[in-house]
């Protein structure tokens, strides 16, 4: 009898689970058509965010929010930096101009003093007034070793504090093209709650209530979400007589881009900055998506992707091979068969199409390239590289096969296929270069320590200067451990000079940076350490069903980006917000 | 009945050993190395201060130290409940990550995988030897069980989903909602649960409701069947007979099958954006993350064990050959 009670037991409770699954499990057919009513019963309550005042964003995040910390610039929840904290200026990638944000102005008042005046009465979200002690505090965070802006303080001396609404900076160098960069991108934080953090906490904090002077706030999280809500006391309400239109802006983490496709029509997503293949036809076709341009290249530009040799490794340490090479890459096949012409084909030098004035078309015209496997042919030939053993490919000046290969990483499915069209067209031209797809970790980790052949890299964005294209060029000392310039470990100790003397020429002397500039694209184009190859877009598909005035080339449409990137809101991105409208209205 | 169980556990024991261990090691030898990747994603530009950052962060998580004392490390802070810090959601801890994905994970999987196989077998059983059913169970049943998960769940968020959009395509709640004890939350929960739900169940209940057909109909050909009739026992009679063998070996197909139901199920989250573990064991590998790898990899494990701890005991139940097995043993 005893026996017989224990067998029970389980089966009781084994009974009751099933009976509570099936209660639960009967129940899914009817909510199927329940959303519409959502809409309808929309008001302030932000457990239910109405569909009209709520702009729905994508592609920045791919994973849950991990911080709220403005100092980790690369991986801190959107919005963190340009929503919630901001800077002191915002930079203007079109009319290539600063303008004041938490700063109202700012000059030089001799060659190594910067002084900034602040605007009155801003105030922090918890009421406290904003205060040049922020902005000092702020940078000198920055003399923690680990800090991201830490070599800011080799030629930072020192900060003041004048009084409450200035701040005096005073440079050893006056790195002027730097300093423009560094007054748009750093956040600035509030003393009075960051002040006493560790070094630790400032690198590492989640910083889970943040609290910045931004026209943002965050109001709820999830895996898949971060939520931020209006601050209608926003100071730039009054003082930039702007206000940016969405009540709430929710940016989701979509898996994949199939996804945020699906949401895009679904009308579930108001603006994906996913690179979406084949969104030419969608926007050509009725599907209430707009992209920046109607037509070919449809996307702003926002960096450039490089073919990198690595300049140690033999034939890619000869300029003449470099220059076959480049000669021998069919980059329009590239834009049209891999991208349906969302990219745009990069010039010979590589600069962006918003620094063309900085272009020397003379150089340029002297010693540009464009693919030609004749020339490339001839190049090689002259240059000593034949093809001794009749397989179609050239071999080394000593005889010995050469066998590059081309790493990409693995899953990037635009970029394998240009590998594999770089590879196409390189053989015409006699060069055997392979297409190989390591996991992207591997990838870093070769492209560190100088592991490979030859690669593809896009990662300067677009900023105020070339000049910080050309350090990525051009920076020396090469290192053990090259992380983020310079992978092709060229030295070239005349380059780096003349960088570092673009780096002191005055932001506002354009005459100045063309000479210098001039003199690097000489240098660029005679020994090419990098390759052009495409402009990459500032990818940006917009749904025009609740949000309108959406940037456009066209028209008088506004003609910033319509972008949630981090480092991005800065460029243009917040401007966008402030210039949509409903388009119910 | 305790060495039944005793020798059951030490099973399981040794398998959540080695399933641990292999756990432990596979990330840590796959190629890259994690600090790197997430250090180069910070875009420090000074060597220096990446040096600093780098030497930082391998002393953070552990990784200077030789590889036993790694393994030992791990197992001490696995007892103490301690899964580390997450890589690629640096600074959340794992444990932290775990739980908000979980719930999701375990509304899909434990409905579907339950219901898949008690409305599975009842219509197979149902279909056995009933000649217009059969026909079109038979076929429909193979066609669903075929079919990769992944690929069932592309075409319910395709048709469903994009064409007649009925159902949300991505997330576990709209985004236009918090968490809220509302009953328009909770209606909102299940809209978007069905889609996933429904793949997971209709590629289960083909294979359910096939494997039971197939024994009802060789229970109804066995001896006892036939004897039953010829006594001119009822046919519903037999059926039911028939049905109480035909299930034992379903249970132990269930045990089988789990591990291959909880792989399709991240599958299926993934397809969906559900927020379960899925996506983040997929992004978890696509990082390097090794804490996040680890600590869904060990939920998997347990949950696996624990559930298939449960059929053995249910086995016990409804099988009297076991509990039979068991006295034996003891006499």
């Amino acid at each position: 009898m005893r026996n017989r009670a224990r067998i029970m037991i389980p089966l009781v409770a084994a009974g009751l689970l099933a009976a509570a699954c099936s209660g639960g499990g009967a129940t899914p057919t009817p909510p199927a058509s329940q959303p519409q009513s959502q809409g309808a019963a929309a008001s302030a309550n932000p457990d239910q965010l109405p569909r009209n005042e709520t702009l729905y964003t994508t592609g920045t995040q791919w994973g849950p929010p991990p911080n709220f910390n403005p100092i980790r610039e690369w991986d801190s929840a959107v919005g963190t930096k340009g929503l919630v904290y901001e800077t002191l200026f915002h930079y203007d990638p079109n009319a290539a101009k600063l303008n004041g944000w938490l700063a109202e102005s700012g000059s030089w008042t001799d060659d190594t003093t910067y002084q900034v005046k602040l605007r009155q009465g801003i105030k922090w979200a918890d009421g406290q007034p904003f205060t040049a002690k922020d902005v000092v505090f702020s940078f000198e965070l920055g003399k923690m070793e680990t800090i991201p802006y830490h070599h800011l303080w080799d030629w930072l001396k020192s900060v003041e504090a004048v009084d409450d609404q200035t701040v005096k900076f005073t440079f050893s160098k006056a790195n002027y093209q730097q300093w423009d960069f560094n007054l748009y991108s750093r956040s600035i934080v509030p003393e009075h709650i960051w002040k006493g953090r560790s070094e630790k906490e400032v690198l590492d904090g989640t910083n889970e209530n943040p609290v910045g002077t931004g026209a943002y706030k965050f109001l709820s999280k999830d895996q898949d979400r971060v939520v931020l809500q209006r601050r209608d006391d926003w100071w730039g309400k009054t003082a930039l007589n702007m206000e940016p239109k969405p009540r709430y802006i929710v940016d989701i983490a979509t898996p994949s881009n199939e996804v945020a496709m699906g949401m895009l029509l679904q009308k579930g997503l108001d603006l994906s900055n996913n690179f979406l293949p084949g969104v030419a036809n969608l926007v050509k076709g009725n599907f209430g998506l707009t992209t920046y341009y109607n037509e070919p290249p449809y996307m702003l530009s926002a960096n450039t992707a490089w073919l990198v040799p690595n300049t140690t490794k033999k034939p890619m340490d000869d300029p003449a091979f470099r220059k076959a090479l480049a000669s021998s890459v069919d980059v329009k096949k590239i834009v049209e068969g891999v991208y349906g012409n969302l990219v745009k084909a990069a010039s010979p030098t590589g600069l962006l199409p918003q620094w063309d004035k900085y272009v020397d078309q003379g150089v340029v015209s002297a010693k540009g390239f464009a693919f030609d496997p004749a020339k490339a042919k001839k190049l090689l030939a002259d240059a000593g590289y034949k093809d001794t053993d009749g397989d179609g490919f050239v071999e080394n000046k000593d005889g010995s096969k050469i066998s590059l290969s081309l790493i990409v990483p693995s899953g990037w499915t635009d970029w394998m296929e240009s590998a594999r069209s770089i590879s196409a067209s390189a053989k015409s031209a006699g060069i055997q270069i392979t297409p190989d797809f390591p996991d992207f970790n591997a990838l870093v980790e070769r492209r560190a320590k100088g592991d490979f052949d030859l690669l593809i890299n896009n990662e300067r964005q677009l900023s105020n200067s070339p000049y910080t294209y050309y350090e990525y060029m051009f920076q020396l000392p090469v290192q053990k451990q090259q992380n983020t310039v310079n992978f092709a470990r060229y030295e070239n100790k005349k380059a780096w000079e003349l960088v570092q003397q673009l780096d002191q020429v005055k932001t506002d002397d354009t005459a100045g940076m063309q000479k210098i500039i001039s003199q690097l694209q000489q240098i660029h184009l005679d020994d090419l350490p990098v390759i052009p190859l495409w402009y990459n877009g500032l990818w940006a598909q917009s749904s025009t069903a609740v949000w309108k005035n959406w940037p456009a080339a066209a028209g008088s449409a506004p003609k910033t980006g319509a972008v949630m990137w981090r480092n991005w809101l800065e460029l243009g991105g917040f401007e966008t917000l402030t210039q949509l409208q409903p388009a119910a209205s | 009945m305790r060495r039944y169980f005793g020798r059951k556990l030490l099973i399981y024991g040794l398998t959540f050993f080695v399933a641990v261990t292999v756990n432990w090691m596979i990330p840590r030898f796959m190629p890259g190395d994690p600090v790197a990747s997430m250090v180069a994603r910070a875009n420090v530009t000074k060597p220096e201060a990446v040096e600093a950052m780098r030497a930082y962060y391998t002393s953070l998580f552990g990784l200077d130290q030789p590889l036993w004392q790694q393994y030992l490390n791990f197992w001490g802070a696995l007892l103490r409940g301690d899964f580390g810090v997450s890589i690629w959601l640096f600074p959340t801890p794992v444990s932290d990550v775990i739980t908000t994905a979980v719930p999701y994970t375990l509304a899909l999987i434990v409905p579907s995988v339950l219901l898949s196989w008690v409305v599975g077998n009842q219509f197979g059983a149902y279909a056995a030897r009933r000649k217009l059913l059969d026909n079109t169970v038979l076929p429909v049943g193979y066609v669903l069980t075929a079919m990769p998960y992944m690929w069932l769940a592309v075409l319910l968020a395709w048709a469903f989903g994009v064409i007649l959009g009925w159902f949300p395509v991505a997330g576990g709640y709209s985004f236009s909602m918090r968490p809220n004890w509302s009953g328009a939350f909770l209606l909102d929960l299940l809209h978007h649960w069905t889609l996933p739900f429904l793949s997971l169940f209709l590629v289960a209940l083909g294979g359910w409701a096939i494997g039971m057909r197939n024994m009802i109909i060789y229970e109804l050909e066995s001896d006892y069947s036939n004897y039953l009739s010829a006594l001119g026992a009822p046919s519903r009679l037999i059926r039911r007979y028939a049905f109480r063998n035909a299930v034992l070996p379903q249970i132990t197909g269930l045990a089988l099958q789990l591990g291959v139901l909880v792989a399709g199920a991240l599958v299926t989250e993934i397809v969906f954006a559900y927020p379960g573990l899925g996506s983040l064991i997929l992004k978890a590998i696509q990082n390097k993350d090794f804490f996040l790898l680890q600590g869904t990899f060990l939920f998997i494990v347990l949950g696996v064990l624990i559930a298939n701890f449960i059929i053995d005991i249910v086995y016990v139940v409804v099988d009297p050959r076991t509990r039979a097995g068991m006295a034996g043993a003891q006499a």
